[in-house]
This record gives C-alpha cells, sequence and structure tokens, in this order.
C-alpha cells in the first residue's frame, strides 16, 4: 500500500472509535457482503438507532432467516439467532411470548420473509405482534446465486427466469399495511438519516413494525441487468425517489426503472398482542387468570 | 481547521465508491493506491471541508470509515 | 428438584392418554406451548389452552405445524420449557425444524400421536409408522430421543420422563404415542407435586465472557442459555464451533456431528428404558412398543399357558435403540417376535442388533386398529418351534 498517498493530513482524536465496532463481533470481521452490497449500510443504520434509542443492549434480540441479509444476526454483537429459511418470525414470536422484556428484531431478505416466510409475516402482522421487522429488499435470492424473488421486476433476468420475469412483482407495504401491520414504512440504502429515524422510531413503537429497505445487490441483480454496480444503484435511488410519507400503499408499487416511493406510510397505535390476549382472559377468567411467567430461571 | 476528522480503515475498505459520491463536501476521492485486497480506498481531498456529519460513516457497507466532530 | 404444584394437577383422574399428555406437560414444567390442530392429537394443546391461563403461562395456536415447530424453540431460548403436538402429516412438515432442534442443541418436546398415513391417511384410527421417520425424519446426521407410552399413566410419567431428558441432553424428545392410547381412558394417578422429579433448565455457570454455549461439559453436552441475560449469544443452524459461530469446514463438522450422536449413546445400553418380563427362560422373545405392547401383554399370557417359554421385552425408549440390550438378549434365545402396527420398521432394528445369532419374526399391520393377539401368539408358538 501506497502509504504517502493515503497519509491522514490531520489528527484524529485518540478516543475516536467507529460508532458500529461495539455492535459488531468484531472477531467475525470482515463479512461476506459483496462489495456496494448494501446490507452493510443497513446495519449502520440499525447501530445508529440504537445508540439514539438508549437501548439496553442485553434485551435486544435480533433474529433472521436465510440468506445475505440473515446473515446480520452472526455478526451482530447480541443475543441473535440465525434460523430456518422463511421462519425467522413465528422463532421471535416464540421468543417474544416467553420474555416480553425482550426487544426483538427481525432482520431478514424479501425471499425469505415474503416468499416462503409469507404465511408467517401475514399472521404476524394480523396478529400485531410486537416485533420489528426490517426487510432488506434486494429484489432477488443473492445468497444461492440469483434467482427470482417475489419482488424482482417485471423484465428483470434471474438466474431462474433467463428471459425476463414475468410475475407480478410484490408490494411489500401494501401486503403489510393490509394484514395489519402497526408501522409500515419504506426506503433505500441512500436514505440513510431517514432510515436510521425509523429504525429508531419502531424500537419505541408497540406492536408489527415493518421498514423496507431497498438496496442493491451488484453482483447478481445489477450485473445481470446490465444496470452498472453499486454505486449506480445508490445514485439511481438518489434520482428516482419520491418521498411521500403516508402515500397509499397501494399506490407504492415498484418497477424496474420506474419512481421509487419511499416515506412512513402507516403509524397506528394499536394494542399488540399480549396486550390483547391477557384483556381477554383477564375479562374471561377474572380472580382464576394467573399472568404468564413463561420463562423460567433455573428454578423450573 | 476543519469542524469533523475522518478516519478510514483502508484494509477494509473494498472501494464501492459510496463516501466519495454521498459525502456532502466532497471531502474524500478514491485513491490511487491499493489495500492488499487489491481496492482502491478513499483519501481526503479537502480535509478543511469536512464537518464530522459521519455519512460516510452511515454509508459505508463495510465499516471502514467513519467522521466525528472535534470537540470544543 | 420438585414440580412447581401450580401445574400439579394432584389425584386420581380417569383420562384418555392426550389429556393425561398435557397434565404430564405441566407437571414437567411446560409453560408454553405452539400447536397446530390435527387429528388425533389436538386434545393435548386443547386442554393445555384451557389449563395453562389458571396456571401462568401461554398457549398460542400457531398458522401452520412450520411456525409451531419453531416458534416453540424461540420460547424455549427466551427459558421457557415448551412443546408442541402433532400426527402424521404435521410431523412431516415439522422435519426441518426438528433438526433444527437437534443442530441448536434446544431441549424441547415434539408429540406424535400417531394415525394412520401415508399421507391423509386414517386420521382417527391409530398406527405405528412415524417410527423411523422420528429417527430419520429430518436430513443430515443427528440424534433425538423418542419415548413410547403404552397406557393413559404412561402418558403423564413418561412425559415428564421427555422433558428431564430433554434439559438433561440438549436434545429434542419425541413423545411417539398413537391414537389407541392417546385416546383411550383409564385411571391416571397424579402424586402430588413434591413426589415428581423434574430437571431444571442447566443455564451457564460460567459468565459471560467465558462461556462458550456448544462447548461440551459433562456427559457432552454444553449448558444451556436464554436471551436477555447479557450473554451475547448466537445460535445458528448452520455447522458452527464451540462459540456457536458457523465454522463451515471439514474438522468442525466432524467434530460436531459426532458429538451429536454420541452424546445419547447411554441410550443404547445403560439409560434404555424399557420394561421386560421373564427373560430368565424365555426361548421368545416379544420385543414391542406402545399399544401392541397392550395386545402382545396378551399373547404373552396365552403363550406361557400353552408351555411356550415366552419373555417380553417392552421398547419404552425407542431412540436411539437399545442395541445392545438386544443384541445381549440374543446370544441366548432362539427368536425375537415384533408386532408393530406398521409394515415394518423397529424389526429392522431388532434384526440389526441381533445380528443373525437369533430369529427375527415380523408381525406386520398395516394400522387402523390393533392386532388381534391370536395372531401375535401364532407367531410366538411358531417361532419357537
Amino acid at each position: 500500500m501506497n502509504e504517502a498517498t493515503l497519509e491522514i493530513p490531520y489528527e484524529i482524536p485518540e478516543d475516536a472509535r467507529n460508532p458500529v465496532e461495539p455492535f459488531l463481533r468484531m472477531d467475525r470481521m470482515p463479512h461476506i457482503w459483496c462489495p456496494a452490497c448494501g446490507i452493510g449500510t443497513t446495519v449502520n443504520c440499525f447501530t445508529r438507532a440504537l445508540i439514539e434509542s438508549k437501548a439496553n443492549l442485553d434485551k435486544v434480540a435480533i433474529v433472521s432467516g436465510i440468506g445475505c441479509t440473515g446473515r446480520v444476526a452472526g455478526y451482530a454483537q447480541l443475543d441473535s439467532f440465525h434460523t430456518t429459511h422463511g421462519r425467522a418470525i413465528p422463532f421471535a414470536t416464540g421468543l417474544k411470548l416467553a420474555n416480553p422484556e425482550l426487544q426483538v428484531v427481525v432482520y431478514s431478505g424479501d425471499g425469505d420473509l415474503f416468499a416462503i416466510g409469507g404465511n408467517h409475516f401475514i399472521h404476524a402482522a394480523r396478529r400485531n405482534m410486537d416485533l420489528k421487522v426490517i426487510c432488506v429488499n434486494n429484489m432477488i435470492y443473492a445468497m444461492t446465486g440469483g434467482q427470482t424473488a417475489p419482488t424482482t421486476p417485471v423484465t428483470a433476468v434471474s438466474s431462474t427466469a433467463p428471459y425476463g420475469v414475468s410475475e407480478p412483482t410484490f408490494n411489500l407495504v401494501a401486503l403489510a399495511e393490509a394484514a395489519g401491520a402497526s408501522y409500515v414504512a419504506r426506503w433505500t440504502t441512500y436514505h440513510v438519516k431517514q432510515l436510521a429515524r425509523s429504525m429508531q422510531e419502531i424500537l419505541s413503537r408497540k406492536g408489527f413494525c415493518f421498514i423496507e429497505v431497498l438496496s442493491p445487490c451488484p453482483t447478481l441483480y445489477q450485473r445481470r441487468n446490465k444496470m452498472g454496480d453499486g454505486l449506480d444503484a445508490m445514485k439511481d435511488y438518489k434520482a428516482k425517489s419520491k418521498i411521500r410519507n403516508g402515500a397509499p400503499t397501494t399506490e407504492c408499487e415498484l418497477s424496474k426503472e420506474g419512481e421509487i416511493v419511499v416515506g412512513k406510510f402507516v403509524d397506528r397505535e394499536r394494542p399488540d398482542y399480549l396486550e390483547v390476549l391477557k384483556a381477554q382472559l383477564h375479562q374471561s377468567l377474572g380472580e382464576r387468570y394467573i399472568e404468564p411467567e413463561v420463562s423460567c430461571c433455573s428454578e423450573c | 481547521m476543519a469542524k469533523g476528522f475522518v478516519a478510514i480503515t483502508a484494509e477494509r475498505c473494498k472501494g464501492c465508491g459510496f463516501c466519495v459520491e454521498f459525502c456532502p463536501t466532497h471531502v474524500l476521492a478514491l485513491s490511487s493506491a491499493f489495500n492488499s485486497k487489491g481496492y482502491h480506498p478513499p483519501h481526503i481531498v479537502a480535509s478543511e471541508k469536512c464537518s464530522g456529519c459521519d455519512l460516510c460513516g452511515m454509508y459505508c457497507p463495510d465499516f471502514a470509515i467513519f467522521g466525528g466532530r472535534y470537540a470544543r | 428438584m420438585h414440580a412447581d404444584p401450580r401445574g400439579v394437577l394432584t389425584g386420581v383422574h380417569f383420562l384418555d392418554g392426550d389429556h393425561a399428555c398435557c397434565e404430564g406437560t405441566l407437571a414437567a414444567g411446560a409453560r408454553f406451548a405452539a400447536g397446530y390442530p390435527i387429528t388425533p392429537s389436538t386434545e393435548v394443546v386443547e386442554r393445555f389452552a384451557s389449563r395453562i391461563p389458571t396456571v401462568g403461562g401461554l398457549f398460542i395456536q400457531m398458522e401452520d405445524e412450520l411456525a409451531a415447530s419453531i416458534t416453540l424453540q424461540g420460547a424455549v431460548w427466551g427459558g421457557a420449557k415448551a412443546f408442541t403436538v402433532t400426527s402424521g402429516p404435521g410431523f412431516s412438515l415439522m422435519m426441518e425444524h426438528i433438526g433444527y432442534a437437534a443442530m441448536t442443541e434446544t431441549p424441547c418436546v415434539f408429540v406424535n400421536v400417531q394415525r394412520g398415513g401415508p399421507s391423509t391417511g386414517l386420521p382417527t384410527l391409530p398406527a405405528q409408522a412415524d417410527m423411523m421417520q422420528a429417527r430419520w425424519g429430518s436430513h443430515g446426521d443427528y440424534g433425538i430421543i423418542a419415548l413410547c407410552p403404552n397406557s393413559p399413566q404412561e402418558c403423564f410419567d413418561l412425559t415428564i420422563t421427555g422433558f428431564n431428558l430433554s434439559e438433561e441432553f440438549r436434545v429434542p424428545v419425541m413423545m411417539m404415542l398413537d391414537e389407541c392410547v392417546g385416546h383411550m381412558t383409564e385411571k391416571v394417578v397424579i402424586p402430588p407435586a413434591e413426589q415428581i422429579e423434574v430437571t431444571p433448565r442447566r443455564l451457564a455457570t460460567k459468565p459471560p465472557g467465558e462461556f462458550r454455549l456448544f462447548e461440551p461439559g459433562e456427559n457432552q453436552v454444553p449448558e444451556m442459555l436464554r436471551a436477555g441475560d447479557g450473554y451475547r449469544f448466537h445460535v445458528t443452524g448452520l455447522t458452527h464451533d464451540e462459540r456457536g459461530y458457523p465454522s463451515m469446514n471439514v474438522e468442525t463438522q466432524d467434530k460436531l456431528v459426532r458429538r451429536l450422536l454420541d452424546k445419547l449413546k447411554p441410550f443404547e445400553n445403560g439409560r434404555a428404558l424399557c420394561e421386560t418380563e421373564g427373560l430368565e427362560d424365555a426361548e421368545v422373545v416379544v420385543v414391542s412398543y406402545g399399544i401392541t405392547s397392550r395386545v402382545a401383554q396378551r399373547a404373552l399370557q396365552m403363550a406361557r399357558e400353552q408351555g411356550v417359554r415366552a419373555g417380553k421385552f417392552r421398547i419404552i425408549s425407542a431412540w436411539p435403540f437399545p442395541v445392545q440390550r438386544i443384541a445381549e438378549l440374543a446370544g441366548r434365545v432362539k427368536a425375537f417376535v415384533v408386532p408393530e402396527l406398521n409394515m415394518g420398521q423397529m424389526v429392522h432394528e431388532v434384526e440389526r442388533a441381533a445380528a443373525g445369532k437369533a430369529k427375527v419374526v415380523h408381525v406386520p399391520h398395516a394400522g387402523g386398529t390393533v392386532h388381534n393377539p391370536d395372531v401375535i401368539l401364532k407367531a410366538i408358538v411358531e417361532a419357537a418351534r
């Protein structure tokens, strides 16, 4: 390395630390994500959100499924669970119900959460389960080599749709709202400030909160579709995004070249699953009801 | 004296260019140097313009750069 | 440690196997269940749903068995003793997550009230045709423990044993009931809580930073953790090292997979659960389990009345298979007779263990009802010739 060219022309304070490092398992760095993949960017936003919300990190648990985004759990210095494909949400449900003190975050990809995991997403949203779901949408199944995802835009090429996708693209934010989510937002990895703020917001919300983040997959989606690299995707997000807070989610469809509607679309406070369940049981059983003490210590 | 500073861990950099592109005051540019993986890490070309906003740090997918403000 | 009295319905009851199983889970300390309705198992969770709000726990009916089988594991990592209940088609759906539980060494219980198969089969009629599936149903090399109760009383007692073994060995335990045992109503005695031994969750004794979640302790079993205690641990289904970090190489795979299997080896002999009778002078041994063992009991009686020296080996822990027990018997008896409500599953294990030293006579049944004792008797008499 040419030291002269990289000389820093000023002093860096002794105690300066990358704010993301306390949140990472530094013994597992470098991570496996490709150059210009946006997943790492979303992790920066998430760590900023954790810092700003002053969360007790011992009580934050992160649950991922399988895929590139699914690897986030392995890198996070939190109680973290790398579960099976599509089933992060039901695992997270059990975790949260056993210990409601935990802040349970599901961090997974579009294929994992909406293809194989679609049914579980729907029901957790319907139940308003107190889970914070961050979906990194790179519009492809990246880890396995670039197959079609339900979010891959029409006419885009993938390894299982070599002549172009013809299936309609899944509108994730519309599904989230329809299924009953309390908070629904979409950003891109270009919108780092807004994304971090949304992530911070959901950490203080109760109920099923969903954030979709569009992210480049330069190695597979971008390259196969001759859309440049990750930086080109980021510039594209900047040029084509329109912030429309409160927009009807049904009007937020995504396409290969079209406008990208971002913003916070839904933010409605509703009692979450446990609140409703307990109220119902109190009502039905009166004094006979004993509040759940599901998580035992070693005395059980 | 600039308001902020940027710290770069060149060995982690994979040359994606996000920090260079999205720094609001164009403090950075990709250098012609290589790190041991063969990527061109960024270098500072306008240090006096750095506000320490840490946007570079938020964008970097490889956790290879961050910004901070000098204490006053 | 004694059972928590809040979950123990002490008394003399008249219950069917499904209901008794539910009481077993509560007595064992289970305070979380995730389920999905499937005949003939549903009553277990129906009763749990009815009982748990006055005991202090949670039941959630999930949207499918795929969800139920992983939700219970999330609850375990949140600190709960948890289980699910199903039958054939649901058991098939749960297979990936049984493998996940084995790989991540998650202590939990899966109850299968077996019914006629394959596919939708005979939802309301008995079979014992999921026995091999219990052992081999998920992909890859892993081990589980499977227990076979043959009465409502055993549905209560052995469920507690199942939970205890899952904690001791950090392994998923399969309770292999069948529709007959599940739906038969008999006297069930539930003792006072102080007389019920439960194995507590073996939480880490070392502090965060020192403790490794997959580092084997005594008996090749690591201690356990739960989220929220400051350990910042990681659990993955990928091949992992002792820290729990993915480590996808040949050495780690060899070490991990061997340990997952080796930790259960005691069940091949010393820890095997079985009930034996008349083995001292036996020339023929009837090997059976579950409801078939009740029918076999009658056949054994009739055989002895006819002068045939027939002995009983009732399998209670079916997996790991009590290889050494059968092998030892094979050296001194003429034949094994293996009646089961399937077309041949555990009989192959008996053949394997006997290794040619004794004849193995198979008495299959496609399921739907129990054997006629005369059929088993005939096999015993012929084997004795």
